[in-house]
C-alpha cells in the first residue's frame, strides 16, 4: 500500500516536469552568503538588433519576461515554410491576446524581404498584433543567430528559392535558454510545441 | 415480430443505398486517378495549399471554390504548367501572390493531380483525360 503511494507520488511529479534545457552547459564556481557554490551557466540567445515588419528596431528587451517561440523562413519559400508557418498561425491563434507568449520569425532573405515585404506577408497570414514579430537583418547577423537557436540555414541555389534552412520552431524562455525545438511542418510534433507551451507557461506563472 | 422483421430489413436495404451510392458516383478509373493524383499533390501543392485544399489566409488560395474550378476548367492545367502571376479572385477573397510552375509535370500527371482537386475538393465526379489536358495547354495564354 504504502508502496503503490509511493510510486503515484513518483509519477505524479514526473507528469508536472519542466522542459529540458537545451545547449552546450558549463559550471562556474560562484560565491554565496560567503560559500563558495558551483553554478551551471546554460547557452542563452545572445542579444541582437534587428529590424521588424514595421520598419522598427526590435530587440530581446521586446521579449523581456516573455516565452517566445523563434523560427527562421522567407516569404517566397516554395518548400517548407508554407507548412510551417501554417503550424505557426495555430500556435498564435491559441495564445493570441497572452501577454507572456511571442513568436519571433527570421527572415533568412536579406535581399527580397524588406519590412513593407514582411508586413504585406504578415497581414496576408492573418497576424493583427504584435505579438508575432517578422524581422529582417544584415546577412552576418541572422545566419549568426541561426547557430544560437542550434538551427541550420543556409544560401544555397540549388535549393527550392535559393535558401536551404531547417523548419524548427525553438521555445525560448524568459532567461534566454532553449527549452524546446520541434519540426514545424510535422503535425504531431506541432501538437507537442502546443502542450509544451502550456508546461512552460505553468512554470513561469507569475 | 414482423414488424421488427421490416423495420430490419429497411435499415438493411437503406445502409446499402447511401453505401453504394456514394461509391457508385464515380468509375473506379477516376478514382484510381484522384489516388495518384493525391500523391502528387502531396508532394507539390499541400505545402502551400494545405492538406484539404483550405489555403493560406490571403497568402495561397483555397481550391475548394467548385464555381471557380468549374468555370475555369481548361485553365487549371496551364496554371499548374506555367504557374501563375497576377491578381486573381477566389470565393470573393483577393489573391496576388507569385505561384510556381511544375514544367516538369506531364499531361498525365497533370490529369491526376486535377482530378484529385476537383474531385475532392471541388464536386466533379468525373476525371480530367490525358487527351485533354494536352488540348487546354496548347491552348494556355503565355
Amino acid at each position: 500500500m504504502l508502496l503503490t503511494g509511493f510510486f503515484a507520488n513518483l509519477s505524479c511529479s514526473s507528469n508536472t516536469n519542466k522542459l529540458p534545457i537545451y545547449g552546450e552547459r558549463s559550471t562556474q564556481e560562484k560565491e554565496v552568503d560567503g560559500k563558495t557554490i558551483i553554478d551551471t551557466v546554460y547557452h542563452t540567445i545572445p542579444d541582437f538588433s534587428f529590424i521588424n515588419q514595421d520598419s522598427a528596431v526590435l530587440t530581446q528587451k521586446f521579449f523581456e519576461g516573455k516565452i517566445y517561440v523563434a523560427n527562421f523562413f522567407f516569404t517566397h519559400c516554395p518548400s517548407i515554410c508554407p507548412t510551417m508557418q501554417r503550424n505557426l498561425l495555430k500556435a498564435y491563434e491559441k495564445y493570441k491576446g497572452n501577454n507572456q507568449i511571442a513568436f519571433l520569425s527570421h527572415s533568412i532573405d536579406f535581399k527580397y524581404d524588406q519590412p513593407h515585404v514582411l508586413k504585406d506577408y504578415a497581414t496576408k497570414l492573418g497576424v493583427d498584433n504584435d505579438q508575432w514579430q517578422f524581422v529582417t537583418g544584415s546577412k552576418a547577423d541572422i545566419y549568426g543567430i541561426t547557430k544560437d537557436y542550434l538551427v541550420l540555414a543556409s544560401e544555397d541555389e540549388n535549393a527550392p528559392g535559393g535558401y536551404d534552412h531547417q523548419s524548427y520552431l525553438v521555445i525560448i524562455d524568459p532567461e534566454k535558454r532553449i527549452r524546446g525545438a520541434y519540426d514545424g511542418t510535422n503535425e504531431q510534433q506541432v501538437e507537442k510545441l502546443l502542450t509544451d507551451l502550456d508546461v512552460i507557461l505553468k512554470e513561469y506563472q507569475k | 415480430m414482423i414488424i421488427r422483421v421490416i423495420v430490419g430489413i429497411l435499415l438493411l436495404v437503406s445502409t446499402l443505398y447511401t453505401l453504394f451510392s456514394c461509391t457508385n458516383e464515380m468509375s473506379v478509373e477516376t478514382k484510381q486517378y484522384a489516388t495518384i493524383g493525391q500523391k502528387l499533390y502531396d508532394s507539390h501543392c499541400q505545402n502551400c495549399h494545405g492538406n484539404n485544399g483550405e489555403g493560406l489566409g490571403s497568402l495561397y488560395p483555397p481550391l475548394r471554390d467548385s464555381v471557380f474550378l468549374n468555370q475555369n476548367r481548361s485553365l487549371l492545367a496551364c496554371i499548374i504548367k506555367n504557374g501563375m502571376n497576377g491578381p486573381i479572385q477566389v470565393a470573393g477573397v483577393a489573391y496576388n501572390q507569385q505561384m510556381p510552375a511544375f514544367p516538369q509535370l506531364s499531361s498525365l500527371d497533370i490529369a491526376y493531380l486535377l482530378t484529385y482537386v476537383t474531385t475532392y475538393f471541388g464536386n466533379s465526379k468525373t476525371h480530367f483525360k490525358q487527351a485533354e489536358v494536352e488540348e487546354f495547354l496548347k491552348n494556355c495564354r503565355s
